[in-house]
């Protein structure tokens, strides 16, 4: 397998999101335009113009039809614009890029935290199978999908904020009204220890905490029951057991070579439960007043403001199509036996 | 006719879905009883269906019953669960509220059930342009994130019963559709097909008659796995004030109410609410791991 071939691959795929995305974009669009009213009127409010009132739905396309709204829409986003949006006034591009960071940082913890505590979980369980590791990862992975991601967020709050007042409450961030300079990558918590502001560091770290562990819980569990349902279907195949026959140590013989062949349905649940937790992480958001997309989605949705619901939908969709695609290239390079 | 002949023939080389289960209630009943998790998930789902159709029968108070002289106290042995900030029962409104929730979850899952087997079928019986066109839409439909999905249709459609039911059913049609294609595909191939074919059977009958049938088992499994899911949708759509509104007696509702006095300490509105969901979606996911086990015939107690 030539890595010229899997770029080739990886282009055409990358060429695919387009037409995906679009009929995803027009999905949306219709979405939206079949709300009843114009949410100029809604927005503006009833102390305007009728002149006022025009102009503002003209600027926003809203004076004409559909069809042409969405040529527009198209014509504007080739052009890095995606609209103003009726509450922040600014364009939904700007607005995004400023909530992206929170948002990326917190999926991004709480993933890692997810996948770096289940597939161990998920390892021991199968290497320990029908034991009471196995009973404890099953109760846990039961558990992680049967909890409301919403509920949980609110009772680790209650014990940790409101009963312990161990961690910070849901207000952000940083859990207080700290002002900081200008981000470099985004994430507080790498941008604090590059200026050397450890204070600002540590109560990133803490309020990351439970938006984190709320996420990742939820994530967790259906990683760790893959990885030991595939583990345990691995272990009993073959070439392990030739492996270990051979008198290779039984760690290097999980690691190396059953782990190895176990690792496409792993991705393929890690990929999925991303995509779930773009969702949840919504959620997760308005619990703990996180300023990232969700909540600047959720306030979008309530207010009616077309441009922002309609970036919001572009770029999770766009996430996580990229997602999908990092994970077929991934499992194109892992596994010879896919034809691309 | 689709069936690639050549295939078929070759002995051991054939890919079938799991053979049509034998409804014999004992057998049922035996492979239970070797089974504690499922049982356990029968029981709870049981329990939840039990007060959806008595609840407000056995209820001690009017789930509606304002009543500020009480509001939010703490639980005790009037009130087991507490009282909302309006004093009206947790207990009672927990109960009452599995008769709006199971409503709305089992709508939601018949629809999508329907709908996405219907199309998966076709498409993996039919092949071709029908199948290009149906998995296509569904690989739009899957390029969104489920809840952020769900909630666009949502809000598109306005607060409401039908909304959460449609919300819900909208992002599971994939999941099936694609399900039973794969499904399909692999039983069209099968030796019985063909015999079907042999004597006689047109292509509705041999595809409604014969194949459809024995592609059920996973079906089955994936329908109450997804009640479970369906149920976390349902209550966060309207948590997040997109689906059923206060003072609606509904488990999501009921977490957002609680949400509100959460300053105030008053855990026992959301915590008890957020119970029964954990609950009812721990039942069906158990009940679906359960028949998972019991209808693989590789998988069953012998």
């Amino acid at each position: 397998m030539g890595s010229t071939r899997l770029l080739l691959y990886a282009a055409r795929r990358l060429l695919f999101i387009v037409p995906v995305l679009l009929v995803a974009l027009f999905l949306t669009f219709a979405l939206t335009r079949i709300v009843p009213g114009n949410p100029i009127d809604r927005v503006a409010g009833p102390y305007i113009s009728v002149e006022r009132r025009a102009e503002l739905k003209h600027i926003a396309y809203l004076d004409r039809p559909f069809y042409e709204q969405f040529v527009l829409y198209l014509r504007d986003l080739s052009q890095g614009k995606m609209g103003t949006s009726y509450t922040t006034a600014q364009d939904v591009s700007k607005d995004l890029r400023q909530r992206f960071p929170a948002t990326f940082e917190l999926v991004t913890y709480g993933m890692l935290f997810a996948v770096l505590v289940a597939i161990p979980l998920g390892i021991a369980a199968a290497i320990k199978k029908d034991t009471w590791i196995d009973s404890v990862v099953r109760a846990v992975s039961v558990l992680g999908v049967s909890l409301p991601i919403f509920w949980l967020g609110l009772m680790l709050l209650y014990v940790f904020f409101f009963y312990l007042d161990w961690l910070p409450g849901p207000v952000g961030r940083t859990g207080t009204a700290v002002r900081f300079a200008q981000p470099i990558t985004g994430f507080l918590t790498i941008d604090s220890l590059l200026k050397g502001d450890f204070e600002l560091f540590w109560l990133a770290v803490k309020a990351l905490v439970l938006p984190c562990f709320t996420l990742g819980f939820v994530a967790m569990a259906p990683v760790a029951r893959m990885t030991r349902a595939v583990m345990v279907e691995v272990l009993q195949s073959d070439y392990v057991r030739t492996a270990r026959s051979l008198g290779l140590p039984f760690r290097v013989v999980v690691l190396r070579h059953a782990l190895k062949n176990a690792m496409i349905p792993i991705l393929t649940i890690i990929a999925a439960v991303y995509g779930y937790a773009l969702g949840g992480e919504v959620l997760v958001e308005i619990i703990f007043s996180w300023p990232g997309l969700g909540q600047y989605s959720y306030n979008a949705l309530l207010s009616s403001d077309f441009p922002a619901i309609q970036g919001f939908v572009l770029l999770v969709t766009f996430v996580y199509m990229v997602i999908y695609l990092a994970l077929d290239i991934t499992t194109a390079a892992l596994d010879p036996r896919v034809q691309y | 006719m689709a069936i690639d002949e050549s295939r078929v023939i070759v002995p051991g080389a054939v890919l079938t879905a799991a053979p049509p289960v034998v409804g014999r209630f004992s057998d049922f009943v035996y492979q239970l009883r070797g089974n504690p998790a499922t049982f356990a998930g029968l029981f709870i789902v049981a329990v939840i269906f039990i007060s959806a159709l008595i609840g407000p029968l056995i209820a001690p108070y009017d789930p509606y019953g304002v009543n500020l002289g009480d509001a939010a106290l703490q639980p005790s042995l009037s009130h087991p669960f507490g009282t909302d900030q309006y004093g009206e029962d947790i207990l009672t409104r927990v109960v009452v509220a599995a008769r709006l929730d199971l409503l709305m979850v089992l709508s939601a899952v018949v629809a999508s059930t329907v709908i996405g087997v219907t199309l998966g079928a076709l498409a993996g019986f039919f092949g071709h342009y029908f199948d290009e066109g149906v998995m296509r839409s569904q690989d739009v439909l899957q390029a969104f994130p489920r809840f952020v999905f769900a909630m666009a249709v949502a809000w598109a459609l306005g607060p409401g019963v039908v909304t959460v039911i449609v919300a819900t059913a909208a992002i599971n049609i994939p999941g099936y559709a694609r399900l039973m294609r794969s499904l399909m595909l692999s039983v069209k191939e099968a030796q019985f097909a063909l015999a079907a074919v042999a004597v006689g059977n047109s292509r509705w009958r041999l595809l409604w008659r014969h194949l459809l049938p024995n592609c059920l088992t996973p079906i089955i499994v994936l329908s109450t796995l997804q009640c479970g899911f369906t149920i976390l949708e349902a209550a966060g759509l309207s948590f997040i004030g997109l689906g059923v509104r206060v003072p609606q007696a509904e488990w999501g509702v009921m977490i957002a109410m609680g949400l509100q006095d959460f300053l105030q300490g008053h855990w026992w509105i959301y915590t008890f609410p957020g119970l029964a969901i954990a609950f009812a979606v721990l039942g069906f996911n158990l009940l679906g791991d359960g028949l998972q086990d019991i209808l693989d015939p590789k998988r069953r107690r012998v």
